[in-house]
């Protein structure tokens, strides 16, 4: 008979195996339909653009020199594509402030609801869930619905004589936005709650037996205990900001475009994949650059606190 | 001590248990043997992290060991998983199955051996008065008593018949009352199912009340192994004697040995009888050790005299603190009478007389 | 008399949890009220009525892409489910081994990629396959929500699994169940709330999907809510209304399912 050390060995190795085994169809289905076609897109972007859609296999930079610059069609010369770098600017803007105003509405409905009984919680929680899990599209189209011109904001406010004709809301920046963050804003609510609800308010009454003000109190010792909520509320709320697709579409009008409208186009009317998808490319790149530098900053605030 | 083969339920032969690789790691058992009797009711006994639990997980099979064998009634278990050994488990927690009734959760182990139906009915019928459980086989396990969990816990590892039933701190969640009541009853079970009993406890009262036998445990090794008599009257090492109970430390010379008892010449000068364990070779530097219950206070000459330091009430008793001459400090308990005071006060001058046969010389 | 002073106090707060509340609720509020609106127009209220719930209905079109969604959504979410469950217990209960930070990352991608990007890159994969398969099915989107839908099914399973008692599974090996009636006697019957939630998470993720689908699906192919984008691009109705109440109605009592699975474990 193998020793009990054998025998424990060869366990730890079946294992490990099995372990493999079970998590194989998971990472084989987001391989071939998520992750992998990512990298199918890396290689489009260095392609030439085929005629009707779709791509010609030769090699070009040309996708990459057009994200940020265009061609002068009769000299050649390159200059800034203006158009380009205006809807990377609004995306990016957009998305920012998105996650600003989230945060700012976001961080006190987290601390009301926190702070209420053990009992009411669970019902402000589910109320703050159900637009969470309510279709992001119908959530847009009521947003649509209250700000357009004949909407519910523009007909109270000519009823109340404040104003005489409505104010033009919809297919502005300002409808994107206000679209983004009402249907993202549970977004940024449930985990800062998540994290709200282990704080151990006994520190807080410490804080104030300390002498702290209110706005110490929370500046000094809530806000820094509910940092990781934070910073996993504002991951939430960016992502999808920076490649928001139907705020823009519903809301902003043709004109004012985001990066998801600019890629689309590149695949529909513009029939431009490898441009497509090195805009594509070029969102990525952003989510990164801003996940890096909350990991960067979620792991500085851990070498200070520990 | 010696055991015959074959009378023993479990014999542990040499095993070590080392957790971790390279630098970090840690010897959690350090080659440790030792021989369980048939119907014995067996204590680990020491303070947390000497062992004890991870000596019961490898009897158990949860963990495997890094050297060493495990014999079952003379056949080795150690490379056997958990669901083929004839051991049952009663665990700190419980464990109790939260989706079943409990007496599902008796029933269990015997429908996993595949027991008739039947069979399983009876039994677990068994079980329940076993336990005084029977009114309560239909509730989830969520919906009774701490108390009654513990019953339930035994009854399920019971029920299978196993040949050792190991119990890792069973009573530890209970309050002191219940702890009482159930102490009582695990003996009573083990005296009606005649089952080997493997206790875990890190309670010196629990394991003296219980056992037929403890081992004493630390660092990973098993420091004494004896009935509860041995343990607490002949301790072998200082970790032992400090551990179990109070004790006082005293330096003595021993000479004289014969028969198991020697002369220890204390640093007073006086010298008093102490028992020692065989093959004790006499030294000048060794320790004796004397129960605070085993001295007695006199106003006259005593064999060690000093100065009353302390005096600490403790309802049917009064611990007296006596700083010696030679400057260490000598406890001596005595037993209250109604009538006030002990007789003694605070900077009183002393003499401490030590009982006939109250001194034991450690081995170390 | 003084007034207590109470330590959960920040000025402001209220107001503003108050009005996000407010906010969150009134446009949705808007949305149903017109859905019983008996005029055509989407501005005046002309009184109440239920024909726009009518229309709807008898619209092949909405029934249809209603009816897709469902079956997509079942199915994406039965397998997602299933392989976030097997992906759960590979990553759980372990000491670190190679290739599990891995897996985790592996696992939650999909959650760190905008779904623009990943529309575009099962665009143009998927292209390539149906002129080699010649195969233009469901099972793209199929496909695709299963994928996405991993990350969100794994969560609950994962916590439930963490927050398991591992001497449970102990006690049953110590009661001679082999690990395979372990699994089925103790860890099934423990883990199947977070397996519950993490199939109403999958199917509800499934069927709020646009992007993605709008960017995957071959002609003719719509789901309800590409078929509603289309038709809110194209002009506004009350019949969108009334098919949005009652999208609205299906999530809430979705929600309020998982809600009472949650409360019923804790």
């Amino acid at each position: 008979m193998a020793s009990a050390e054998e025998v424990a060995r060869q366990a730890q190795r079946k294992d490990i195996r099995d372990r493999w085994f079970l998590s194989a169809p998971a990472l084989l289905v987001i391989f071939f339909a998520a992750t992998g076609p990512l990298l199918i897109v890396l290689v489009y972007s260095f392609l030439t653009p085929g005629a009707y859609g779709d791509v010609k296999w030769q090699f070009s930079p040309e996708a990459w020199v057009s994200v940020f610059l265009e061609r002068d069609i009769f000299d050649d010369t390159l200059s800034l594509a203006a158009a380009h770098v205006t809807i990377f600017w609004r995306s990016i803007k957009l998305a920012i402030v998105t996650t600003i105003a989230t945060l700012a509405l976001g961080f006190p409905t987290a601390y009301f609801m926190a702070t209420r009984s053990e009992k009411t919680r669970d019902l402000w929680l589910f109320l703050i869930t159900i637009p969470f899990w309510t279709n992001l599209l119908i959530r847009t189209f009521a947003v649509l619905q209250i700000i357009r011109n004949e909407g519910l904001i523009n007909t109270v406010l000519i009823k109340l004589g404040i104003i005489s004709s409505p104010i033009q809301i919809l297919f502005t920046d300002t409808a994107i936005l206000i679209g983004m963050a009402y249907v993202y804003l549970p977004l940024m609510v449930l985990p800062i709650y998540a994290s709200m609800e282990k704080l151990d308010f006994r520190l807080v009454e410490a804080g104030y037996d300390l002498y702290a003000s209110r706005f110490q109190v929370l500046r000094r010792i809530i806000f820094p205990l509910v940092r990781p909520g934070v910073i996993a509320g504002s991951i939430l709320v960016f992502i999808p900001a920076i490649g928001a697709y139907v705020s823009p579409s519903l809301l902003g009008g043709g004109k004012n475009m985001m990066l998801s409208n600019l890629i689309e186009l590149q695949f529909g009317q513009g029939r431009n994949w490898p441009l497509g998808s090195a805009l594509s490319i070029a969102v990525m790149i952003i989510v990164m650059v801003a996940l890096l530098a909350y990991v960067r900053n979620a792991s500085r605030s851990e070498v200070r606190h520990g | 001590m010696p055991d015959q083969p074959g009378k023993n339920a479990i014999e542990v032969r040499g095993v070590r248990k080392v957790f971790g690789t390279g630098e970090a790691q840690v010897a959690a058992l350090d080659t440790v043997s030792v021989s369980i009797r048939e119907n014995e009711f067996f204590t680990l006994l020491g303070p947390s992290g000497c062992g004890k639990t991870t000596l019961l997980r490898l009897i158990a099979g949860f963990d495997f060991p890094s050297a060493g064998e495990i014999l079952l009634h003379g056949q080795d278990i150690a490379p056997l998983p958990p669901f083929k050994r004839p051991v049952n488990t009663v665990f700190q927690s419980y464990a109790l199955f939260p989706h079943m009734t409990v007496a599902e959760n008796i029933g269990f182990g015997l429908e996993m051996l595949g027991k008739p139906k039947a069979e399983i009915k009876a039994r677990v019928a068994e079980m329940l008065k076993l336990v005084k459980m029977e009114a309560l086989s239909g509730r989830r396990t969520s919906q009774i008593s701490g108390g009654q969990q513990q019953r339930v816990a035994l009854a399920r590892a019971l029920a299978p018949q196993p040949k050792v039933l190991l119990l890792d701190e069973p009573l530890s969640a209970l309050d002191y009352k219940l702890r009482k009541e159930m102490q009582i009853e695990l003996k009573r079970l083990q005296n009606e199912t005649g089952i080997t009993f493997i206790f875990v406890t890190h309670d010196q009262e629990e394991a003296l009340t219980m056992s037929d036998r403890i081992a004493v445990m630390s660092s990973g090794k098993i420091r004494q192994v004896g009935s509860p008599w041995d343990i607490y009257d002949k301790p072998a090492e200082r970790f032992v004697a400090d551990f179990i109970g109070e004790t006082n430390f005293l330096t003595a010379a021993i000479s004289g040995v014969s028969n198991g008892r020697a002369h220890a010449t204390l640093k007073s000068g006086a010298t008093i009888d102490a028992t020692v364990a065989e093959g004790f070779q006499p030294r000048d530097n060794a320790t004796v050790v004397v129960r605070p219950e085993h001295a007695k206070l006199t106003k006259g000459k005593g064999d060690l005299s000093g100065t009353v330091e302390n005096i600490v009430y403790f309802g049917t008793d009064t611990h007296i603190h006596v700083r010696l001459d030679s400057g260490e400090v000598f406890t001596v308990r005595q037993q209250n009478t109604r009538s006030a005071g002990c007789g003694y006060e605070k900077g009183e001058k002393v003499g401490v007389l030590i009982g006939n046969d109250a001194a034991q010389v450690l081995r170390d | 008399m003084a007034s207590t002073f109470s330590i959960k106090h920040q000025p402001g707060f209220t107001a503003i949890a108050a009005t996000c509340f407010v906010v969150l609720y009134l446009p949705i509020f808007v949305l149903v009220v017109y859905a019983f609106n008996a005029a055509t127009s989407t501005s005046e209220w002309g009184g109440f009525s239920l024909k726009w719930f009518q229309s709807a209905w008898n619209n092949t079109q909405v029934i249809d892409a209603t009816l897709r969604s469902f079956q997509i959504g079942a199915i994406a979410a039965i397998l997602s489910t299933t392989f976030a469950t097997m992906a759960a217990l590979a990553t759980t209960r372990t000491p670190p081994y190679r290739g599990l930070t891995f897996k985790y990352a592996a696992i939650n991608q999909p959650l760190m990629v905008p779904e623009i990007v990943t529309g575009v890159a099962l665009l143009i994969f998927f292209s390539r396959i149906k002129i080699f398969t010649g195969y233009s099915g469901l099972g793209y989107l199929i496909a695709a929500h299963t994928a996405f839908c991993i990350p969100f099914a794994y969560l609950p399973i994962r916590a439930r699994l963490e927050n398991m008692d591992l001497t449970l599974e102990r006690a049953a090996a110590d009661l001679y169940a082999t690990p395979w009636q372990t699994f089925r006697r103790v860890t099934l019957p423990l883990l199947w709330p977070g397996i519950l939630a993490g199939l109403m998470l999958a199917f509800v993720i499934s069927l709020d999907d646009v992007v993605i689908t709008e960017f995957v699906k071959s002609g003719g192919q719509d789901t309800l809510p590409t078929y509603m984008l289309g038709q809110i691009r194209r002009g506004i109705t009350p019949e969108i209304n009334a098919i949005s109440t009652a999208f609205l109605l299906l999530s809430v009592l979705i929600v309020t399912l998982f809600f009472f699975i949650n409360q019923k474990r804790n």
